[in-house]
């Protein structure tokens, strides 16, 4: 085990863990947000720059600091390590340029997009971002293409996170679709017209961190915040069956996966259970899932019975709080 | 008990003098304050003949706005719904078709629009909330109604109607 100090709070790790997943076993308000680390995805991390923090001592040995400020999801830490995220003014900064950056080229339509109110680069706006853009030129856009029936591309949202490839290469069993083309033309596409179709490809949706890859058969069905999100579990011989099922009344409108506070996925599931299974009937339903206090899916109107997550945001604008 | 605002006053009984028993002084100092108020100005007006002034920042029944071209602007984004404190709004969205590009301005719009005139209490929080410019509290009362469904009004009667006026405060949807 080896030590390190995260924002003052001292904690010992397996060697070769990395910054953000010791920031993680302490928890709290500490830990980095990440756009495209995805704890479930091997070789994932690394390309958004969100989880930036300063590295004030490298090691016990070598208390030196580091020269610039590192990628958390992709440093090991050492033993004696010390960083800083946001108690360093720096590192604040930093994301609040990165935030930036990746709100270049993303277009503003929050108001048409199925992912809004549980979107991570609107949460990561919201927190670390500015109110307006300094960018003036046209932003990109791509010629549609369409990848089947179920689920949905917009390109000009993607922040190429890469997360939706390494699902398809470790959770399915073949991948169709890639990054193709380099720098600002990079695109997300399956090259020659294709249909993303097997057992679990629909899991490139709650891998998603941005509305480029959603749902189609819950396309502007409902926004998020008007469904309830209940634990729901069925006999599926594919995949795991406890899903996340999202409810109006006794109707399914949509279903996921269940996801952890850090809006990483528990347990993949397959097609079956995301797309065909739309009744009521076909589900066992255990209970109101939690909901982040302070996302906006707390402001629908269904709190009573719901247990929220994270106590500690208390006052965040809960009605029941009040 | 002890008086909080000191301007209670303690009931006495006693015997009333001759002159309060006559009660005319009481009579006619009640009469004087009558016939002060003939040479006041009134302040009641002739409603449905004279109209008052609205204020600038009046509330009453909402519009949703089509823009220069005469697309809606709504996008049923769902914010004045979530915005709504009465719950007083519901929205079913779709998706545009082709051929429908020149009725609504995005991708997405409201199929249906409701706002519930018996719950919405014209705080214009849905006015606020909204990104896309599209609902607006104009100067029109809210009109009364014998039939309580008549009361949820759908985009019949929400929409402005195409070519009429864009200001949102002066537009009159029902005035001749």
């Amino acid at each position: 085990m080896i030590k390190v100090t995260i924002d003052g709070v001292e904690t010992e790790v397996e060697p070769g863990t990395t910054i953000l997943n010791a920031a993680r076993q302490i928890g709290g308000d500490l830990v980095p947000p990440a756009m495209c680390y995805y704890s479930k995805l091997k070789g994932s991390g690394g390309k958004c720059r969100t989880c930036l923090v300063k590295v004030s001592a490298g090691s016990a040995k070598d208390p030196r600091p580091m020269p610039k400020l590192v990628a958390s999801c992709s440093t090991p830490v050492q033993d004696g390590m010390v960083v800083q995220n946001i108690t360093s003014p720096e590192v604040l900064e930093a994301r609040k340029g990165v935030v930036e950056f990746l709100l270049i080229n993303h277009p503003l339509d929050c108001p048409i997009c199925d992912q809004a109110g549980e979107c991570h680069l609107q949460d990561l706006a919201f927190e670390h971002g500015s109110a307006k853009t300094r960018y003036e030129e046209e932003r990109r856009s791509f010629d549609k293409i369409d990848i089947g029936s179920k689920i949905q591309l917009h390109m000009t949202r993607c922040i190429l996170c890469y997360r939706c490839v390494f699902t398809a290469n470790q959770i399915t069993n073949e991948r169709v679709h890639g990054v193709l083309n380099r720098g600002d033309a990079a695109e997300i596409g399956t090259y020659i017209e294709n249909v993303i179709e097997n057992d679990f490809s629909g899991n490139v949706i709650d891998v998603c961190p941005v509305g480029a890859l959603t749902d189609k058969t819950f396309r502007f069905k409902s926004r998020v915040w008007f469904v309830k999100p209940m634990y729901a579990h069925r006999n599926c011989d594919k995949c795991c069956g406890k899903t996340t099922v999202w409810m109006k009344g006794d109707e399914v409108f949509r279903v996921t996966a269940r996801k952890d506070q850090y809006g990483e996925v528990e347990d993949f599931i397959c097609n079956d259970c995301r797309f065909d299974k739309k009744l009521a009937s076909d589900w066992t339903v255990e209970g109101p899932a939690p909901i982040q206090r302070n996302s906006v899916q707390a402001q629908n109107k269904y709190l009573q019975g719901i247990k929220v997550d994270a106590p500690k945001n208390i006052g965040y604008g809960n009605i029941s709080d009040r | 008990m002890h008086s909080l605002s000191n301007r209670s006053k303690v009931v006495v009984k006693k015997e009333m003098t001759l002159t309060e028993k006559m009660y005319l002084p009481a009579i006619l100092g009640g009469m004087m304050i009558t016939i002060k108020h003939f040479f006041k100005r009134k302040p009641t007006i002739q409603y449905p003949e004279q109209k008052r002034e609205f204020s600038k920042v009046y509330r009453g029944r909402h519009i949703l706005k089509r823009d220069e071209q005469g697309r809606e602007n709504c996008t049923a984004c769902g914010l004045c719904a979530v915005a709504c404190p009465a719950e007083a709004i519901s929205i079913v969205a779709a998706e545009r078709k082709k051929g429908e590009e020149h009725l609504y301005r995005e991708e997405k719009y409201a199929k249906t629009y409701e706002i519930n005139m018996l719950r919405c209490i014209f705080c214009g929080l849905c006015e606020e909330a909204c990104p896309k410019d599209a609902v607006y509290l104009t100067e029109e009362l809210a009109p009364a109604n014998f039939d309580r469904s008549n009361f949820i009004f759908g985009k019949d009667k929400l929409v402005q109607p195409v070519g009429t006026s864009a200001h949102p405060k002066t537009y009159k949807p029902y005035k001749k």
